[in-house]
C-alpha cells in the first residue's frame, strides 16, 4: 500500500492499465508532455511514449467521436475532458452515438471508453470551472455513470470503468484531489495522508461498478450522497449528533438499489445531497426510487440538499455550495418529522 | 511507396520544450511590404495567396513600407502606442493583485497588444466586438475605464457584473464588447449571426469575432464559417495564433499541415495572415476587412500571427512546457517596441516622451488600482448581496427561485447565529 492522493491514484490506475493493454489510450487537452492541468497524467507520456497518451485539438466533440471510432476498432480510449464544464460540445457524439452504438447495430460495434473529466466547486472557478452536469448523463440509457469519493475507489473504479465495455463517464471531483473536504471552507486545508481511504494498492485492483459503500453506519437516517458531498454528509451528521449512516454511491449508474433499500427501510428517513441543481437533478431520481421501494417504511418527507437552481456564481461559491450547515439543517428537519 | 508497409499513428509534437533553445529559422517570413494589396472588394477566388503569405508593413529599421501602410496620422499612432502601452500596464498591475491575493485570478495579453488595440482602431466604435478572454485591449482603445474592468476583477461591490462571472470575463454592451463566455468557441457562430441580424436590419454596423488558434478546433470555429460563407455576413473572424494553447503548440490544433488563414479558402471567403506584433499591419488588414465587410462583400477570416509571451493564466506556469525565454526569440519582437521603433524612426517620436508616456499610463493604473481597491477586492469584499445570485436567471424571477432565495437568506442568518 503507498500513501495517494486522489490525483496520484488516478495517475496509478492509467499507467497499470497503460502497462497491462495495449489497447489503452490516453488523449485531451495538456494531458501529454504537460501531464494534465490537474497532474492526473504526469509522466504517463514520458514512460508510455506519444502513441499511447497524447495531447489533443480543443474540441470535446472531436475528442470523444473520435474515442468511439477507436472503441470500435477494439482499442479502450481514455479521453480527459478537462473540465465537466467543456463537455456540452460532445453532448451528441455522447447521447447519440456513445449511449446507442450497440442498440442500434444489434451489438456489433460498442464504444468501451472511459471519458474522464474533473467536476464541481470549492476552487474558486466561476460558473464554467465548478459545473456538477453527471443527471444530463444518468438520464441517458447505456451510459455509465461513476463519481469516486476517495483515492483507493477513484483508482479502483477508474481500472473497471477502463475495462468496461460500455461508455463510462467517470467525474472527479476536483476538490478532493488533495484531501477530504467536509464543507469547512475556512478550515486549514486536508490532506489525504491521515485518511484510510488514501492508502492504495500501487498494482491492479478493482472497485466494481454498481457497489455503493458505507461511508458512515447509523440507524436514525440515511444520507444518500456522492463525490464531495459524501465528506460534507459525514461531517454535518458529525456535528448534528444525529445517528446518520451515510451511502456512498459511488457509481450512479448502474445503482446499488439494494444498498438503499436495506438502509432506508432500517432507518425510516432519507436524505439526498448533490452539489448538482436540484430541479431535475440526480437526487430527484433517487427520491422516486426511495419513494417506490420503501413508502411504507418512510417515517418523514424525503428531503433533498442541492445546489440552488442558478449558475454557480464566482463570489458567492460558499453561500451556493451545499455546506454542512444546509444538510445539518435538513437533517434536524427529518429527524423531527 | 512500399505496398506492405503498414500504418503509422501520427502525433504532433512541439518544436521546443524546456531545455532545448529556440531557434525560429525554419519559419522563412517574408519581408515587410512584399504582400500585395488587393482591392476590398476582389473576388476571393483571385486573392488566395493571401492565406498563405504574411502581411507586414514596419520593417526591422522601423519604417512603414509596401501597399498595406495604412499612412496613419500621428494623433492615431500616439492613441495606438498609448492604448497599447495602457494595456500591459493594466495587465502588470492586476498580475501583482493577483499574487497579492486581491483576485483569485487573471489572464494578461502580453506580447498581444496590437492585436486587440489596432483592431479596436480599425473597427468603428459601434462595430460589436465578440472577444475571448485575452482582447482586454479592445475595451482599453475604446476608452472604457479600466477602474471598471478593475472592479470586475475585483469582484466588489461595483462589479457590474453582480460577482457572478471570472475575473476578467467581461461584458460591456455600452463598449460594444458581448458578454465573455469561458467556453471556447461559442460565441464564434453568435458573432456571424448578430452579423446577419445587421445585414437584415440593413444597419451600417458590422460584428467582429476573436478566437485563439487553439479554440478554433471547437465545432463552432467551423459552425460560424460556414454560416458567415453561406450569407455572405459582414463579419471579421479573427483567429490570434499565438503559437500556444496552455502546453499544446499550435501543431496540435493544425497549424503544421496549412496556415490557419487557409481554412478560408475551402469556405470560399478571403483568408489573410497578418504579422500581429505589427499595429500598422493589424490595422490595415482589419480595415480592409472591414470595408470589404461594409460594402456588402462578405466575411473575411484573419490570422493575426503572434506570440503568447506570459503565461496562459495566473493558474499556469509555461516554464514547465516550453523554453521559458521563448518568446525573447520570436522573430516578429515585440509589439509596444516595433510601434516605439517606428514612430521615432518617422520623427513622431522619441526616447523622453516614451519615457514619460510610460510613467503617464503607470500613474493612471495606480490611481485606478487604488481607487478600485477602497471600493473593496474579492478577499475582503465589500461585495454584492449573493441574494442577487437568484436574479436574471430568467427576465422574471420563478416561483421556485423565490422559495431558494428565501431559504438561503434563512440559512444565512442561521449560520450568522451559529458564528455568534
Amino acid at each position: 500500500m503507498t500513501a495517494m492522493n486522489m490525483i496520484q491514484a488516478l495517475n496509478s490506475a492509467l499507467d497499470v492499465m497503460l502497462e497491462r493493454d495495449s489497447n489503452v489510450l490516453i488523449f485531451g487537452e495538456d494531458v501529454g508532455f504537460f501531464g494534465g492541468v490537474f497532474r492526473v497524467t504526469e509522466g504517463l507520456q514520458q514512460r508510455h511514449g506519444e502513441q499511447r497518451v497524447f495531447d489533443a485539438p480543443i474540441a470535446e466533440g472531436g475528442q470523444i467521436g473520435v474515442a468511439i471510432g477507436m472503441g470500435a476498432y477494439g482499442l479502450r480510449p481514455v479521453v480527459e475532458c478537462q473540465f465537466a464544464d467543456y463537455i456540452y460540445p460532445a453532448f451528441d457524439q455522447l447521447v447519440s452515438a456513445a449511449a446507442r452504438l450497440r442498440y442500434r447495430s444489434a451489438g456489433e460495434f460498442f464504444a468501451p471508453i472511459t471519458v474522464r473529466s474533473p467536476y464541481g466547486g470549492g476552487i474558486f472557478g466561476g460558473q464554467t470551472h465548478s459545473q456538477s452536469p453527471e443527471g444530463l448523463f444518468t438520464h441517458v440509457c447505456g451510459l455509465k455513470t461513476i463519481i469516486p469519493s476517495n483515492p483507493y475507489d477513484a483508482k479502483g473504479l477508474l481500472i473497471s470503468a477502463i475495462e468496461d465495455d460500455d461508455p463510462v463517464l467517470f467525474f472527479e471531483p476536483k476538490r478532493l484531489y488533495t484531501g477530504p473536504f467536509g464543507g469547512h471552507h475556512d478550515r486549514p486545508l486536508e490532506t489525504w495522508a491521515k485518511h484510510p481511504a488514501g492508502d492504495v494498492p500501487a498494482g491492479y485492483y478493482t472497485v466494481p461498478l454498481g457497489q455503493a459503500a458505507l461511508a458512515r453506519e447509523g440507524q436514525d437516517l440515511t444520507i444518500l450522497a456522492y463525490g464531495t458531498m459524501v465528506h460534507v454528509a459525514v461531517t454535518a451528521a458529525e456535528e448534528t449528533g444525529a445517528d446518520a449512516e451515510v451511502i456512498d454511491l459511488r457509481t450512479l449508474w448502474p445503482l446499488d438499489t439494494d444498498a438503499i433499500v436495506n438502509s432506508v427501510k432500517k432507518t425510516g428517513r432519507c436524505l439526498i445531497v448533490h452539489e448538482a441543481t436540484k430541479t431535475g437533478g440526480y437526487g430527484a431520481e433517487l427520491s422516486a426510487l426511495v419513494q417506490e421501494l420503501c413508502f411504507y417504511h418512510l417515517e418523514a418527507p424525503i428531503e433533498r440538499v442541492a445546489g440552488w437552481d442558478t449558475p454557480y456564481p464566482c463570489e458567492f461559491e460558499w453561500e451556493y455550495f451545499p455546506g454542512p450547515l444546509r444538510v445539518g439543517d435538513a437533517i434536524r428537519r427529518a429527524m423531527a418529522a | 511507396m512500399k505496398r506492405d508497409s503498414s500504418l503509422v499513428l501520427r502525433i504532433p509534437a512541439a518544436r521546443f520544450r524546456p531545455g532545448d533553445v529556440p531557434d525560429f529559422g525554419y519559419l522563412k517570413l517574408p519581408k515587410a511590404g512584399d504582400a500585395p494589396r488587393p482591392p476590398p472588394d476582389t473576388p476571393a477566388s483571385a486573392i488566395r495567396d493571401l492565406a498563405h503569405g504574411l502581411v507586414r508593413v514596419i520593417d526591422d529599421d522601423g519604417a512603414a513600407v509596401g501597399p498595406w501602410d495604412p499612412r496613419l496620422d500621428t494623433a492615431m499612432l500616439r492613441r495606438g502606442l498609448r492604448a497599447m502601452m495602457l494595456t500591459r500596464a493594466f495587465d502588470d498591475c492586476m498580475f501583482k493583485a493577483q499574487r497579492q491575493g486581491k483576485t483569485p485570478f487573471y489572464v494578461k495579453c502580453t506580447g498581444e497588444e496590437a492585436v486587440a488595440v489596432a483592431q479596436a482602431l480599425a473597427l468603428e466604435p459601434d462595430d460589436m466586438c465578440f472577444p475571448t478572454y485575452r482582447q482586454q485591449g479592445l475595451l482599453i482603445a475604446r476608452d472604457w475605464p479600466i477602474l471598471d474592468m478593475m472592479c470586475q476583477i475585483y469582484l466588489n461591490k461595483k462589479d457590474r457584473l453582480k460577482g457572478r462571472q471570472l475575473p476578467i470575463l467581461y461584458s460591456v454592451r455600452q463598449a460594444g464588447f458581448f458578454s465573455l463566455a469561458g467556453n471556447l468557441g461559442t460565441h464564434y457562430p453568435q458573432a456571424v449571426g448578430w452579423a446577419m441580424a445587421s445585414a437584415y436590419k440593413r444597419d451600417r454596423r458590422i460584428a467582429a469575432a476573436w478566437t485563439g488558434e487553439g479554440a478554433s478546433a471547437e465545432g463552432d470555429f467551423h459552425n460560424a464559417m460556414v454560416f458567415a460563407a453561406v450569407y455572405h455576413a459582414p463579419v471579421i473572424l479573427n483567429l490570434v495564433n499565438n503559437q500556444w494553447a496552455i502546453s499544446s503548440s499550435q501543431g496540435v490544433a493544425g497549424g503544421e499541415e496549412a496556415t490557419f488563414a487557409s481554412r478560408a479558402i475551402g469556405f470560399g471567403f478571403p483568408g489573410i495572415r497578418v504579422d500581429g506584433n505589427d499595429f500598422l499591419a493589424v490595422h490595415a488588414v482589419t480595415r480592409w476587412a472591414a470595408q470589404r465587410a461594409r460594402g456588402n462583400h462578405g466575411p473575411t477570416l484573419i490570422e493575426l500571427y503572434t506570440y503568447r509571451a506570459g503565461a496562459h493564466s495566473t493558474s499556469d506556469d509555461p516554464s514547465r512546457y516550453r523554453p521559458g525565454d521563448e518568446h525573447k526569440f520570436w522573430p516578429l519582437g515585440d509589439p509596444i517596441e516595433r510601434m516605439k521603433k517606428h514612430m521615432i524612426a518617422i520623427g513622431a517620436w522619441d526616447e523622453g516622451r516614451h519615457r514619460s508616456l510610460l510613467a503617464e499610463v503607470e500613474t493612471e493604473v495606480d490611481a485606478a488600482n487604488r481607487e478600485a481597491q477602497q471600493l473593496g477586492v474579492q478577499s475582503n469584499g465589500p461585495h454584492h448581496d449573493p441574494a442577487t445570485m437568484f436574479e436574471d436567471i430568467y427576465k422574471e424571477m420563478p416561483r421556485h427561485l423565490k422559495e431558494q432565495q428565501a431559504e438561503m437568506q434563512r440559512l444565512r442568518a442561521l449560520a450568522g447565529r451559529a458564528a455568534t
